[in-house]
């Protein structure tokens, strides 16, 4: 398996860099439809398109952005703000718990601090599905695009949004979770496990969103409660071969 | 629209809590985890979250709940194909522009 090469000492930084940097082309093109409906919504809202584009290039994430300026258009205070990322955005300790098990040696604190940045629900995802460790070259070539697509997208709906057709823009707004699919399903015909853990975090999402007496929990936190359940249910029910030195046997 | 000043600092707090998120857990686990238990719940998360996230949202992601049920079917059916992520997200969105464009020509939005 080509993958395999890239642990060994055979091949240059180089190489492992743009073998992410091809990796993170669809994430990328996936993102351009998101962060273009991301800047025509934060516009729409009374943002300034720069701030939304500003707001893109530091924060990088879909659904704590939106979030977000929904709280500024609001007037929200500082702690609410907080508060709101904390919550939305804590699925990113997971991953990036998940992911800091499966770096390679070479992996150092002060690379580990700069690309830590770039971890999305999409990065972590094709990381995690890499059958070899991580190295950091890889990490940082798989961020390029999808953060200059982020940003452009971004951009784009900012201030050219409005010419663009309503038939267009509603086309686009499935297109994030048509990778989400992408992502789930393939590992999903293959591993009962991750088949297990994804239908019944969608059917506890489902329970939350339409039974009335979930009604105040919002989307960050119901994502979280979802996945801790989920997930906790896949581990204990479909435990993996995992040896001595804590590699998964069947990976 | 608020001022400056607000619009700033919002950006900033925004941006330092995700980023603490991330980095975090990132710096702070540097040793391997031994937990079997903890191997394979940090293993399946990535597949509950985003599993999570993609339903029931979906299906309110475009101008109809139809619409978004025919992308929805398109992109399961590649997926199951095991088309490449670009691929499965553009059939979905041209699932979705299909249909709405056929339920417009029949008055139906």
């Amino acid at each position: 398996m080509s993958e395999n090469i890239e642990s060994g000492t055979g091949r240059d930084s180089a190489s492992r860099y743009s073998r992410g940097f091809r990796d993170g082309l669809p994430i990328a093109l996936g993102y351009l439809s998101v962060s273009f409906t991301f800047g025509i919504t934060a516009v729409g809202m009374g943002i300034p398109p720069i701030a939304a584009v500003l707001i893109s290039m530091t924060n990088l994430t879909s659904a704590g952005q939106v979030a977000g300026i929904g709280i500024i258009a609001a007037g929200g205070g500082y702690a609410e703000m907080a508060l709101a990322q904390l919550i939305i955005n804590l699925r990113y300790a997971l991953m990036s718990l998940s992911l800091s098990q499966k770096l390679d040696r070479k992996y150092t604190l002060p690379h580990r601090i700069i690309s830590a940045f770039g971890i999305t629900d999409e990065i972590f995802a094709v990381a995690a599905g890499k059958p070899c460790a991580v190295s950091s070259r890889y990490m940082y070539g798989l961020i390029t695009l999808p953060y200059i697509f982020w940003a452009g997208g971004t951009a784009a709906g900012a201030f050219l949004g409005e010419i663009l057709p309503d038939y267009i823009k509603s086309a686009l707004g499935i297109a994030i979770y048509g990778m989400f699919i992408a992502i789930v399903i393939p590992p999903a015909k293959k591993s009962r496990g991750i088949l297990f853990t994804a239908v019944l975090a969608a059917l506890l999402s489902c329970a939350i969103y339409f039974i009335p007496l979930f009604g105040g929990i919002s989307s960050g936190i119901s994502v979280i409660i979802c996945t801790v359940i989920a997930a906790s249910l896949g581990a204990v029910l479909f435990p993996r071969d995992i040896g001595d030195d804590g590699e998964a046997e069947n990976g | 629209m608020a001022d400056f000043q607000y619009l700033c600092v919002s950006i900033a707090v925004m941006a330092v809590v995700t980023y603490l998120i991330r980095m975090l857990p990132l710096a702070a686990f540097r040793k391997k985890i031994k937990s079997k238990f903890a191997l394979n719940f940090l293993y399946y998360v990535p597949y509950a979250v985003l599993s999570a996230m993609t339903v029931p949202a979906i299906f309110y992601s475009s101008g109809s709940v139809i619409s978004a049920a025919v992308g929805c079917a398109a992109a399961i059916v590649l997926a199951l194909l095991e088309k490449g992520l670009l691929t499965v997200a553009v059939c979905a969105c041209a699932g979705v522009f299909v249909t709405e464009l056929i339920m417009r020509l029949m008055g139906a939005m």
